[in-house]
């Protein structure tokens, strides 16, 4: 652990932490020794559902705007793949190719999420919670009730990704790492630009708005924009999330699983882009697992008491409860040594 | 450069910083400011007195736009500014602090700084991370080291004692060349030692800049002031240089206290 703390010391990068090289060694070279079931499951689906809480946690956790809507958004983002590409229903399917139709979706998804910005910025707190998750129903019931554009009830299936360079996309290896590399970027991304002038201009709107305005900046404007750039991530995600179920419906949307992104974010911890991840992963493995421990009735007991027991315990999620435990054990080191006296 | 020439040309034609034109300001029945009437010349430093509740803080949100006035027009360098939002008078040249430090906790006093600076600027929506050599990362570094926080600049805020709050609050204040101060209570809480460093600032800082300082200290207040405007329940009640208005026997009984020699 030394050797490898003086390693990463003394590279270019001083900042990398160990721990980080040995998780990313082990996200690379995990389908190498992961099942299949493992490798698309459990590691493809918590990359995704772990990319569209980040876009939760920067909002939330950088912008102090706690969303709901933005598995909304990569739900519109997953329904525009279907409705401008191709499907098996026979409803819509305008067959466009699958780049365009990507890239429509995304970018459509964005303006989306801009939209429910400009909307919901103006309020604070549990008024923004409330307004965007009406805006969740609302998205939940429309695409419901119409027939015409999203198929309603029935929603849409054989939504595939492409295949290209032989490669068949939706093959879990293949699409493990495709999953990763949408993770990563946005996660480094978002590393990146937490302390870019937009990031920083966006935690301090979070501290204090008034006195951000006060400093000449258009807080409203910056809000909106953050949005824009949650919605950039969340569409993407929604693309990888029709691809990897090959179907998109309302349930697929539904308030359930609205609420299921919110815990994820909260439970991994807000205040670092890596806490998503881990939420993700806990989420996925409790949803996966849980039916061994109990009745299949009462699994999302397991799970509720297990987040619950995270929330109490440890407010600012898992991430928050790791950084306690280190803090600790160094405070101990710390002190240890010095007990003799001296400093 | 060319703003100091600006705004030399400015004075010399007598052009005020700031004007306020029948200003009135209503919390639903209570009437906090009442026909407020107020000039300030460019480079010109008041300072406003009165007792607690007198509008003093009200007049300043009615200036910046926190709270726009009920009725009225604000000039700023005789452009009509009271219907522009906040950030745009910000970007005239306006700045101001607050009688309770509102700072950002979760980030670094640097941070805090360089947001200002830049917030006066172009690139505030940049995705990319300022560089070593940014003009307004120097221009954090300066004003950090005249506010006598270059030793904590990467400290995060919630670390910093009153007194360095602050003076943060000030540094915020003077960040992306201002025009126009308006400084509430800078002063509150603060050490004999620490009154002496702000004064010190206050009087140090460029002749164009002109301010308006609420300050219930009568020493800081009269030390940096050259005229002063006495305010009593929402209304300008005197006004005249720091001499008139300490021997104005109305004064003394209202402010002062009737046993004021």
């Amino acid at each position: 652990m030394a050797d490898l703390s003086l390693i990463a010391g003394k590279s270019r990068l001083p900042n990398i932490h160990p721990a980080a090289l040995v998780a990313a060694v082990f996200l690379l070279f995990y389908p190498a020794f992961a099942s299949n079931f493992f490798i698309f499951q459990v590691g493809a689906y918590t990359l995704v559902l772990g990319t569209i809480a980040l876009s939760l946690m920067m909002l939330a956790g950088y912008g102090g705007m706690v969303s709901l809507s933005q598995l909304t958004v990569a739900g519109l983002a997953g329904y525009l793949m279907a409705i401008l590409g191709e499907n098996s229903v026979g409803v819509m399917g305008l067959g466009w190719p699958w780049w365009l139709t990507a890239l429509t979706a995304i970018l459509a998804a964005s303006v989306f999420s801009a939209l429910i910005g400009a909307i919901s910025v103006r309020t604070e707190g549990i008024y923004t919670i409330m307004i965007t998750l009406a805006i969740a129903v609302a998205f939940f019931y429309f695409v419901r009730q119409n027939y015409v554009i999203f198929n309603g009830f029935t929603g849409y299936a054989g939504v595939e990704p492409p295949v290209l360079f032989g490669i068949y996309w939706r093959d879990p290896t293949p699409f493990y790492y495709l999953s990763l590399a949408v993770a990563a970027f946005f996660f480094f991304a978002v590393l990146y630009g937490a302390r870019s002038t937009f990031g920083l201009s966006l935690q301090a709107i979070r501290d204090n708005p008034r006195r951000m305005r006060a400093i000449g900046y258009d807080v409203t404007l910056h809000r909106i924009f953050a949005y824009w750039l949650a919605g950039l991530i969340a569409g993407t995600a929604g693309v990888l999330m029709v691809w990897f179920n090959g179907r998109i419906s309302p349930g697929s949307v539904g308030v359930d699983i609205v609420i299921d992104i919110l815990v994820i974010a909260v439970v991994g911890g807000m205040r670092h882009p890596i806490g998503p991840f881990i939420g993700a992963l806990a989420f996925v493995l409790l949803e996966n697992f849980a039916i061994d421990l109990i009745d299949r009735e009462r699994f999302n007991t397991v799970i509720g008491l297990a987040f619950l027991l995270v929330v109490l315990f440890s407010p600012d999620g898992l991430l928050g409860l790791w950084m306690r435990i280190k803090n600790a054990l160094k405070l101990k080191r710390r002190t240890l040594p010095e007990s003799g006296g001296g400093q | 450069m060319l703003r100091t020439d600006a705004l030399t040309r400015l004075q010399s034609t007598g052009q005020y910083a700031l004007e306020l034109e029948a200003v009135s300001r209503h919390f639903g029945a209570l009437v906090a400011l009442a026909d407020i009437n107020l000039t300030v010349k460019a480079g010109e430093r008041r300072a406003v007195l009165g007792s607690n509740g007198a509008g003093k803080t009200t007049l300043f949100n009615a200036i910046t736009g926190d709270f726009p006035p009920t009725t009225g027009r604000v000039r700023l360098f005789g452009e009509d500014v009271t219907d522009l939002s906040i950030h745009e008078r910000i970007r005239r040249g306006l700045r101001r602090t607050y009688q309770i430090s509102l700072l950002f906790d979760g980030l670094s006093v640097v941070d805090n700084v360089y947001l200002a600076c830049r917030g006066a600027s172009r690139g505030r929506l940049s995705l990319r991370r300022p560089k070593p050599d940014d003009a307004m990362t120097h221009a954090a570094e300066t004003l950090l080291d005249a506010v006598h926080l270059g030793a904590e600049r990467e400290s995060l805020v919630s670390e910093l004692s009153h007194g360095q709050q602050r003076q943060l609050e000030i540094a915020l204040a003077l960040a992306g060349a201002p025009r126009f101060i308006l400084f509430d209570e800078p002063a509150a809480g603060l050490s004999p030692t620490e009154r002496s460093e702000l004064i010190e600032i206050l009087q140090s800082l460029p002749t164009h800049i002109g301010f308006i300082i609420i300050e219930h200290d009568m020493d800081v207040a009269l030390r940096v002031a050259e005229s002063v405007t006495m305010m009593h329940n929402g209304r300008i009640f005197k006004e005249g240089n720091p001499e008139e208005i300490e021997n104005d026997p109305e004064v003394q009984e209202l402010y002062l206290g009737g046993g004021h020699a």
